[in-house]
């Protein structure tokens, strides 16, 4: 086997890219990027949120073209013009935020974009994804409304697709912010199976554990650029430790062992107080793909972080949207401060101090095409100082716009970029700011740190036990098991609609806490 | 075409190269839009050839008549006040994501309201206070006329286009029943509302045949345009407008603005129809439809709902309908063709778009 060099042409590679360089309004999101993509190789792709990831895929799956710079696919400099083009070339992609047509189900959308004048072959598709889904260990239902299922579940969905049709070379980008540690390993043993069989995959993850359990090759990117890059020989000599603490040398100049084990700190709750949020026998109707809620009961003291374990789409969504407000409930109690709060609308439970962050940032989270300082104040429209008399006052909330977007850390060209244009963490940084902001007394937080890179979910993760030291109940729905257990008091595991079972976070949490997901009592 | 919400922050250029970038997009822009506009006339010229009658003589007469002609831009201007009333009201509902198509039923209750309450009023009290009160009774009524529409689509997420374009062919018919008749003057053979004095109606600017109305108008539609961009109302709209899933996540009380919005676009509809009415025409004649409503909607579309744009568009409609009406009778074009022009320059100026954004795509191969 020769060491080539990643600059030269290797006929091996699928595809390569050579001084690819793409601008924006503003930012270099890509700066004379080489890479080279290989069958048999899990190729992982890491970076800070904005480092360029998503940009550099965009333009491998066609959504976008280089600025200067070529692609090369099987040698050949290619122009890839648009998605159905890189699909036809083999390229497959799941994106960051979700690209399905909610209106249509399942497998309507996984037979778009064929012939159209050709009728949809159901059944070959139902073999297929049946032997795909056996493989992959997960469940979906084709006959189900996109739109009705979770993002947990739509994520699924999308690795279907890309799956669906013959790939050569499949793109995750953040494919596994949505799944449970198991999730995770499954996603992680399919695709070596998948390199095993000669595809190439390149992998985006913020996840060092991850990149270094399933990855072959390294890269890794830094404002655009590429500032690393661990080939398959180095990869396999070196352990699992050595990966990762050579990976955050690349990406954070410093060395530190194992980033994300920081230990939880000890708090006092006052046991005597009175719980800040309860909820007792919380009731929600099935609609025609969500599962019903039933009987849901908790308490959360102030100071408390409550977390909710389990995997995504057994009712996580559905709850945290009835607390807020914006979904009707069939019976039960919600008590803020011991005031019933559940005939209240979603403005005036936000105005009694209930917060809630969701896990849908684009979706329902943000208006994409307005720009991030408006975004910020989405859920203030029309209050002081930021407006007064019904006025807008630009000043103002430019000033404190820009206020946030250097505590929080967010990467924006500037405060009139439209907000979609950001890269997904920092579209998950506005959403942390505006519900940390002042007056809040519960937290609902729905996935926190979706999408953040290390350093940002570190940070976030601060902040959330910090809002929680101040005496604030915060309610953590979480798929990622290492995060409940770094920050909660009490976990609480959801199935299908009820919540089975309830720990204490003390040494034997984990396993008690995968008993309860896998169906066994704690 | 999409459908721009994004809001019109006036940018302020952080460095020079984003300067001459904001110069290049406007550049772009005036290109985008008077290139397919000239496309489009070239187009219904061709048409024109077709039907035997020569493109650059009805174009001529359009501008003589309605532009260049000292009278016949006066009567230019006097046109633009209703449609300004109207296109303020559609920007409000197509800011907030709604299809009000129901302006043509909503301006004509509105005008024989107007027509109706005028010439009774003034008998009773101040001719100014008259007009005042005539146009609150038109708004009103154009308001209840879209409540409707406003129910069904707040709280029971019935379409709106559909709704309200049936209420429109109602509308238009009851107005018509009400002018023939409740409404019907006595004194007239042919079937008409009582005929406001000259004297009562809207003073006329200066020394010229221009009604007030336009001044009117114009407020109205600059007004909108602040509401729109300036204040928390109209954000709320806008939100609305853009992602209703994400006012709902906000807090907002869609259903309440829902109705708002519709309250609002409607009662500038009837307002339209009030200022037609105390302005210029005086009373309303049985089967009267000028059908304001429809061609006003390519216009906002062309303005991309932004107030200030709609005001140039509307003056070009006002130009093409005056000298259009000349033409018409001159030439024996038929009077719509005003309105297959304009729906000719929409339609290029999306295949325009198209185009650009597929060129955009695949300028670096
Ligand atoms: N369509 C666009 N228009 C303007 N700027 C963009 C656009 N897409 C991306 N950018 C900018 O390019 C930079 C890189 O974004 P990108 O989405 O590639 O980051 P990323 O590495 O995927 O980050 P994350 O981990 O947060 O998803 C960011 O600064 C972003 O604001
Ligand atoms: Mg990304």
């Amino acid at each position: 086997m020769s060491i080539a060099s990643s600059l030269s042409v290797d006929k091996r590679d699928i595809v390569a890219l050579e001084g690819v360089t793409k601008r924006f309004p503003g930012v270099v999101a890509n700066d004379g990027v080489d890479l080279a993509i290989r069958p048999g190789e899990v190729h992982v792709l890491l970076g800070e949120n904005g480092a360029g990831k998503s940009t550099l895929i965009g333009m491998l799956s066609g959504l976008q073209q280089p600025d200067e710079g070529r692609i090369l696919v099987d040698g050949e400099p290619t122009a890839i013009t648009s998605p159905r083009h890189a699909l036809a070339l083999g390229i497959g992609t799941v994106f960051q935020h979700m690209m399905l047509v909610p209106t249509l189900t399942v497998a309507e959308n996984l037979l778009l974009g064929g012939p159209w004048w050709q009728r949809p072959k159901t059944e070959e598709l139902e073999a297929r994804v049946a032997e795909i889904t056996r493989t992959l260990g997960i469940t979906v239902r084709l006959h189900a409304k996109v739109s009705e299922l979770s993002l947990g579940e739509q994520q699924q969905v999308e690795i279907l697709r890309a799956m669906v049709r013959n790939t050569r070379l499949l793109i995750l980008d953040e494919s596994t912010s949505m799944l449970t540690p198991k999730g995770i390993e499954e996603l992680g043993a399919l695709m070596r199976r998948l390199v095993g069989q000669g595809l190439a995959i390149v992998f985006i993850t913020h996840k060092l554990k991850e990149a270094a359990a399933f990855g072959d090759r390294i890269s890794v990117l830094k404002l655009g650029r590429k500032v690393g890059e661990i080939p398959p020989e180095r990869f396999r000599a070196l352990g699992e430790q050595a990966i990762i603490s050579e990976i955050v040398e690349l990406m954070f100049g410093k060395r530190k062992d194992d980033p994300e084990a920081a230990e939880r700190p000890v708090r006092v709750i006052h046991a005597e107080a009175a719980p800040l949020l309860q909820v007792h026998d919380l009731a929600v109707a099935p609609t025609d793909e969500a599962p019903c809620l039933s009987s849901i009961s908790f308490d959360i003291r102030p100071g408390e972080i409550f977390g909710i374990a389990g995997i995504d789409g057994n009712g996580q969504k559905q709850l945290a949207e009835a607390l807020a407000g914006q979904r009707a409930t069939m019976g039960g109690s919600v008590r803020l401060e011991g005031a019933p709060i559940e005939a209240l609308s979603v403005g005036e439970r936000r105005e009694r101090g209930l917060r809630y962050l969701t896990d849908d940032r684009l979706g329902e989270g943000t208006v994409g095409t307005f720009p991030v300082s408006i975004n910020f104040f989405l859920k203030q429209v029309g209050a002081a100082p930021f407006w007064r008399k019904g006025v807008e006052q630009r000043a103002e909330i430019d000033k404190r716009a820009a206020q946030i977007v250097r505590e929080y850390d967010v990467r924006t060209p500037s405060l009139k970029t439209p907000v979609a244009r950001l890269s997904g963490g920092n579209i998950q940084k506005v959403l942390l700011a505006r519900e940390l902001a002042e007056g809040a007394k519960v937290v609902i937080f729905n996935k926190p740190t979706y999408g953040l890179d290390l350093a940002n979910t570190l940070a976030s993760r601060q902040r959330i036990r910090d809002t929680a030291a101040r005496g604030l109940a915060v309610l953590l729905i979480s798929t990622d098991l290492e995060e409940l257990l770094s920050m909660c008091d009490r976990i609480a595991v959801i199935s299908n609609g009820s919540l089975v079972g309830t720990v204490e976070n003390a040494d034997d949490a984990r396993t008690k806490v995968g008993r309860l997901m896998i169906g066994l009592a704690a | 075409m999409s459908i721009e919400t994004a809001p019109s922050a006036g940018a302020t250029a952080l460095d020079p190269t984003a300067a001459v970038a904001t110069r290049r997009d406007i550049q772009h822009r005036l290109l985008m839009t008077l290139g397919p506009i000239l496309a489009a006339l070239i187009i219904a010229g061709c048409i024109l050839l077709a039907v035997g009658v020569d493109p650059l003589a009805y174009y001529g007469f359009v501008l003589e008549k309605g532009l260049l002609s000292p009278l016949g831009i006066q009567q230019t201007l006097t046109r633009m006040a209703p449609l300004l009333f109207l296109a303020a009201g559609l920007i409000v509902a197509f800011r907030a994501g709604m299809w009000n198509l129901g302006g043509d039923g909503q301006f004509l209750l509105g005008a024989v309201t107007a027509a109706a309450s005028a010439p009774v009023f003034v008998q009773i009290m101040p001719a100014w206070l008259a007009l005042v009160c005539s146009f609150l009774i038109a708004m009103v009524v154009a308001m209840i006329w879209s409540l409707v529409p406003a129910l069904l689509r707040a709280y029971q997420g019935v379409n709106e286009i559909i709704t309200t374009l049936m209420m429109t062919f109602l509308g238009t018919s009851l107005a018509n029943v009400l002018v023939k008749l409740v409404f019907r003057d006595p004194g007239t053979t042919v079937p008409q509302t009582r005929t406001l004095p000259v004297e009562d109606r809207l003073p006329r600017l200066f020394e010229t045949t221009i009604t007030s109305g336009l001044l009117l108008g114009l407020a109205a539609i600059i007004i909108v345009h602040l509401v729109m961009t300036r204040t928390a109302f109209g954000l709320k709209l806008r939100i609305v407008g853009a992602n209703p899933r994400a006012a709902i996540h906000s807090g907002l009380g869609v259903p309440k603005l829902t109705i708002a919005v519709f309250a609002i676009s409607a009662g500038l509809a009837g307002l339209a129809g009030a200022v037609d009415i105390l302005g210029v025409q005086g009373n309303v004649r049985a089967d009267w439809n000028p059908a304001y409503g429809l061609a006003v909607i390519p216009v906002v579309f062309l303005a991309r709902m932004n107030g200030f744009a709609a005001i140039g568009f509307v003056f070009l409609l006002s130009v093409l309908s005056i000298g259009g009406e000349s033409a018409a009778r001159r030439l024996g074009v038929p009077n719509h063709f005003t309105l297959v022009l304009v729906s000719i320059v929409l339609i290029v100026l999306a295949l325009a778009e198209y185009i650009d954004h597929r060129y955009n795509q695949s300028r670096r191969v």
